[in-house]
């Protein structure tokens, strides 16, 4: 079974589409980047895989579970990292790591367990009780998807995940999520061409609401002819028609 | 239980804000003392400390709008609320989760106003418990208010609104700081319109053991909370659709 399959997959706003009719395909266990330049769509389409925004039309299905008519399933499924950081910053660390725990209604044993397990995993131990509002942006960054791996989910989108990081930050993020690719499915969006190609299985880039092309780092490559990702992205995306 | 988790870190951000404990609690005493101070120079029976303590607990209370609006304008304006969306917490949750942790607050802040107030003279009695009790009903309406403020404006637009012009209006509409029959005319009648003289009125009555008076006032400050809350909540939900 895919992880995600989109069914004509539709969103209108008044005389905007910002997705229209998308039909794509995540497997189990990859990390798919999505890609376009501002306003192709990307975020409008994680925020209907995640039910944050209903589809106009069309469906998807995550783990063969509607987000229409399953979306309760969907949500226990599934744990975003928004593109921004989104952490509580008066609360420490910890009790960031508690509150997600908390909502997902785990019992305090396993909340403890939890917080454990992802305040090793992360290097967080030592600022755990530091609060999170005056944590550099990387360390929340950090914080921010260990708070998504809370509860354990089986599909996980990371939306900008190291937008503003310094190259340090950014490599260290790198590192982090490359460790969880082949646990779970892993949707990425961003901007960054190199991060696409480092931490990719496969692309899909979007343009104006619609899939230009589906390929893995050097499909793109071959097919827009280029040794350069970001060359054939800006290759692809200027003379591709959807 | 899921709520529980919620209600607890929205506590924690507004009791770990040092600028809301100012206001929240530092405030009101500053101006207690400091009327009481001009009292007993210049004696003036508005500033009685029976009359004034009742005044200064709804004025405080007046600040939890801006404590709770900020912190909702935040929270969406931070992605945050995008993240909790996507857990299991429903949008019953979130309304009273933004709702129900206030009230001790605002409990707290009651108490301890009245505790000063005894300090600078108050007589100890039941219907001071009674007082502290009576002030739920405002409590409700500030804080709702709060969750409408919070769904419909930004943080910074919150600070404008809720931080100058709600504690304005609290503070010349509800008879506080002078009496509104020398005013009149029009003034008047529209403070009589507005919940904020009713609940003082409503607490004055209840201090001094006067249980009759506090109608028809409580029924203006229950009515207000109520409306306030139903709005506030189809404002919350509506703006969480659009999220």
């Amino acid at each position: 079974m895919d992880a995600i399959k989109t069914i004509d997959l539709t969103k209108k706003y008044k005389d905007l589409t910002a997705v229209d009719g998308l039909n794509l395909t995540v497997r189990q266990g990859e990390l798919l980047s999505l890609l376009g330049v501002n306003g192709a769509g990307k975020t409008t389409t994680i925020k209907m895989l995640t039910g944050l925004v209903r589809p106009t039309s069309g469906d998807a299905f995550l783990n063969g579970k509607s987000i229409l008519t399953d979306s309760g399933v969907v949500k226990a499924m599934i744990a975003v990292s928004p593109q921004e950081t989104a952490v509580a910053p008066n609360l420490t660390v910890r009790e960031n790591l508690e509150l997600m725990a908390g909502v997902h209604g785990f019992s305090k044993a396993e909340t403890k367990d939890k917080v454990a397990e992802l305040s090793d995993g992360f290097g967080l131990g030592e600022i755990a009780n530091k609060r999170a509002g005056k944590l550099s942006g990387g360390w929340q960054r950090r914080l921010s998807i260990a708070m998504a791996l809370i509860s354990d989910p089986i599909i996980l989108f990371l939306d900008e995940p190291t937008l503003g990081l310094d190259v340090l930050a950014r490599s260290d993020l790198w590192d982090m999520i490359r460790t969880l690719k082949g646990k779970m499915t892993v949707v990425l969006t961003t901007h960054y061409m190199e991060e696409a190609e480092a931490l990719s299985d496969r692309v899909a880039i979007l343009k104006s609401g619609q899939l230009l092309c589906t390929g893995t780092p050097a499909q793109i490559k071959a097919k827009a002819g280029t040794d350069k990702f970001d060359e054939a992205f800006v290759r692809l995306i200027k003379e591709g028609q959807p | 239980m899921k709520g529980l988790a919620f209600s607890k870190r929205n506590d924690l951000e507004i009791l770990r804000d040092p600028l809301n404990l100012f206001f929240g609690v530092g405030f009101p005493i500053v101006l207690l003392l400091f009327l009481t101070v001009i009292q007993r120079n210049i004696p003036v029976a508005l500033f009685e400390i029976e009359h004034l303590a009742p005044g200064i607990v709804v004025f405080g209370l007046s600040f939890m709008t801006l404590f709770s609006a900020t912190l909702i304008a935040k929270d969406r304006g931070s992605s945050f609320l995008q993240r909790l969306y996507t857990t299991p917490l429903t949008a019953g949750d979130f309304i009273l989760g933004y709702l129900l942790p206030i009230l001790p607050i605002c409990i707290a802040q009651s108490v301890i106003c009245y505790a000063a107030a005894v300090l600078l003279g108050l007589k100890v009695t039941i219907h001071i418990l009674s007082s502290v009790l009576f002030t739920l009903p405002v409590a409700l309406l500030f804080v709702s208010l709060g969750l409408l403020c919070g769904s419909i404006f930004t943080d910074k637009q919150v600070g404008g609104i809720c931080g100058a012009l709600l504690t304005n209006l609290t503070a010349w509409l509800s008879g506080i700081w002078f009496d509104l029959g020398l005013v009149g005319g029009a003034f008047q009648k529209i403070a009589n319109l507005l919940p904020f003289v009713h609940a003082v009125e409503m607490e004055r009555a209840v201090l001094r053991g006067d249980y009759a008076g506090v109608f028809p006032h409580i029924w203006w400050a229950s009515g207000y909370a109520a409306a306030v809350t139903a709005i506030a909540a189809f404002a919350f939900l509506r703006q969480m659709k659009r999220q």
